[in-house]
């Protein structure tokens, strides 16, 4: 066993308080009043306006046309996580399963194209993007928000590379087993992708969770509106005297923290395993 | 059960190089055939391409009286063992061997009772439902062979699947293939570089070099009249020493010994002796200066030269031996091969009338 090292302790507590104090003073001062805010700035002591505020951003319709309240802004926002998270876990494996297991001409161009767009980050596609589904008269739905999203070189790479270390006998010992294409990739491959399967839909999640400027431009209707939103319009609409709703804010933030918290805590041991793991 | 036809079977991957050529074969129902030979000599793609995990070249592959060539695997009724056994990891073992068999929509109590009866036979009841991260390499082997087994295919192909065992190992393992061969009695074609492996598993042994057969035989047979010095020098252990020696006035001479009596005019040839075929002599024979001596417990292998060129002798173990020893050969235990081409000759040795050695 390792000694016991006071020093290591100190940067480890200095660090992990460098990354936790502002969350906690977030989720102290989204139980004050917006006025002591306002008067006193942050707060690291709980206060006593805690239930009401959460209460309120939940439940109270805000907007121009009083229909949006939080819990729709964290459906919304669950839709979009879920479905960029499941789509292109979908996407990616089954791109890469083309591309590792089919003998087909330019496969590997094909591939480094893909491959670059990695580089490319969505703002530089988002008008032709919007331009797209605008005519396809997708703004203001769900599939619109997510299916331009949905391909994903990141993805495609971790699993290209993933299915590249699957041994290739066990795909011969599959075909003398009588199966399939079809067959190999969900008896098989699917399996044994599990832990990389939670490990990106992890990461796609929290990327889709996140996302602030795709939902801006294609959503217009209020209904729509996810939480990243919310917490931006709180500050621009919901002022009812001089003093904005900073506690709203805060409490929409904190609110917006969890369930990628949620994901992660329950997928982190296959997360860990996906992005470590190489034994097979 | 089927037997296996090769017909002028040839393999050239893209790009020109020819890993297998002009290869045929026929094998009985039941037998079982050991191919052999170094690595890169083509047993492998030969064995892949039976399989149908390669594509066949040229020539036909025969199973059961039918032309496989362009049929899947899955088609061709044979099942095959890999040398990294190959199971599927996220399946027990139950599930391993079954899965095949549901892939063919053969029915659940169906499956069930070959799983059951394959298990009684390999001893591997405690395990079915394991995962095979969970067995030892031996016992994952014997997974591969009731994956193999349940199916109940036509032949039985294997590629190196004792390799990856440690010695004490493979030799048990050894024993239980050919046990459960015969007993089942089904074909079995068997891929190995070992040629230990090759000459007890062999009904009989096909010995490859550079994608062409060399010679093909029981193992005996193939080990007492080799047909080339290749074949020589890779059946038995240890290797069997190739010297160069001549044909003079219808004497065999090496390093200026009369060796015996051999028909033919003065040439060139090169000489095979096995090491275990040499005697030690009190004076005369050939004069032997030992290099290094391997001692194996039962016996020794004494390394060392005749003139310039080396020899390895076989030898109990024993007497201190002096540096200089001297050797005979029985006549009847010379092997003799173009110098060139290596191919075996058909002239024998015979005792000199006055024996000089």
């Amino acid at each position: 066993m390792q000694r016991f090292r006071p020093f290591d302790h100190l940067i480890l507590l200095l660090g992990a308080a460098f990354l936790v104090t502002p969350v906690v003073m977030a989720f102290m001062s989204s139980t004050h009043a917006a006025t002591e805010i306002h008067m006193n700035g942050l707060f690291l002591s709980p206060g006593g306006e805690g239930m009401a505020t959460y209460e309120k951003v939940l439940t109270q319709k805000g907007g121009f046309t009083g229909t949006v309240t939080g819990a729709r802004m964290v459906m919304n926002s669950t839709i979009l996580g879920l479905g960029f998270a499941l789509g292109k876990v979908v996407v990616s494996m089954l791109a890469a399963y083309g591309l590792v297991y089919f003998r087909f001409r330019f496969a590997t161009p094909i591939f480094w194209m893909i491959f670059t767009t990695l580089l490319l980050p969505l703002e530089v596609r988002i008008m032709p993007s919007y331009q797209v589904m605008s005519q396809l008269h997708a703004l203001n739905t769900y599939w619109g928000l997510i299916i331009p999203l949905l391909a994903s070189a990141t993805g495609t790479f971790y699993f290209r590379q993933f299915f590249k270390s699957v041994p290739d006998e066990l795909l011969e010992a599959a075909r003398i087993d009588g199966a399939g294409p079809v067959r190999f990739f969900l008896g098989v491959l699917v399996p044994l992708s599990r832990p990389m399967m939670a490990a990106i839909f992890i990461i796609m999640f929290v990327y889709g969770w996140n996302q602030y400027l795709w939902p801006m431009l294609m959503t217009t209707d209020e209904r729509f509106f996810t939480l990243m939103r919310g917490i931006k319009t709180i500050l621009q609409v919901w002022i009812g005297s001089q003093i904005p709703d900073y506690n709203e804010a805060f409490a929409l933030a904190v609110l917006a923290m969890l369930p990628p918290l949620g994901v992660v805590l329950a997928f982190q041991r296959l997360f860990i395993k996906g992005l470590t793991e190489s034994d097979k | 059960m089927a037997e296996i036809l090769l017909e002028h079977v040839g393999k050239t991957y893209p790009g020109g190089t020819q890993a297998v050529s002009d290869v045929s074969l026929s094998v009985a129902d039941g037998e079982f055939i050991v191919l052999v030979g170094p690595s890169g000599c083509g047993k492998s793609t030969l064995l892949r391409m039976v399989a149908g995990l390669e594509d066949i070249s040229a020539g036909t592959v025969t199973i059961g009286g039918r032309v496989v060539n362009r049929l899947e695997p899955a088609e061709r009724d044979i099942a095959m063992v890999f040398q990294n056994y190959a199971l599927y990891p996220h399946m027990t073992v139950r599930e391993n061997m079954s899965w095949g068999l549901k892939n063919r929509r053969i029915p659940k109590d169906e499956i069930a009772a070959r799983v059951e009866e394959a298990a009684r036979m390999l001893e591997l009841h405690p395990y079915l439902d394991r995962k095979p991260r969970a067995l030892s390499g031996g016992q994952r082997q014997r997974v591969a062979m009731g994956r193999a087994i349940v199916r109940q295919p036509a032949a039985f192909l294997f590629d190196e699947p004792l390799s990856n065992l440690d010695a004490k190992l493979r030799v048990t393992m050894r024993g239980e293939i050919l046990k459960l061969q015969k007993r089942l009695g089904t074909t079995a074609l068997y891929v190995t570089h070992d040629q230990l492996e090759a000459m007890t598993l062999a009904d009989r042994l096909v010995v490859l070099n550079g994608g062409q057969i060399e010679q093909v035989g029981r193992p005996l047979e193939v080990y007492h009249r080799p047909a080339s010095t290749f074949v020589a020098a890779f059946i038995g252990a240890p290797a069997m020493n190739l010297l160069d020696a001549r044909i003079e006035a219808g004497h065999l001479r090496l390093a200026g010994v009369d060796l015996g009596r051999v028909e033919g005019e003065a040439r060139a040839v090169t000489l095979g002796i096995r090491a275990e075929d040499l005697q030690l002599l009190q004076s005369g024979g050939l004069p032997f200066r030992i290099d290094v001596i391997e001692e194996l417990g039962a016996g020794r292998v004494v390394h060392g030269f005749v003139e310039d060129q080396p020899l390895c002798v076989s030898l109990p173990s024993g007497a201190e031996l002096p540096a200089q020893l001297h050797l005979g050969v029985a006549p009847e235990a010379l092997h003799l091969f173009d110098a060139i081409t290596g191919k075996r000759l058909p002239q024998s040795v015979h005792r000199s009338a006055k024996v000089r050695a």
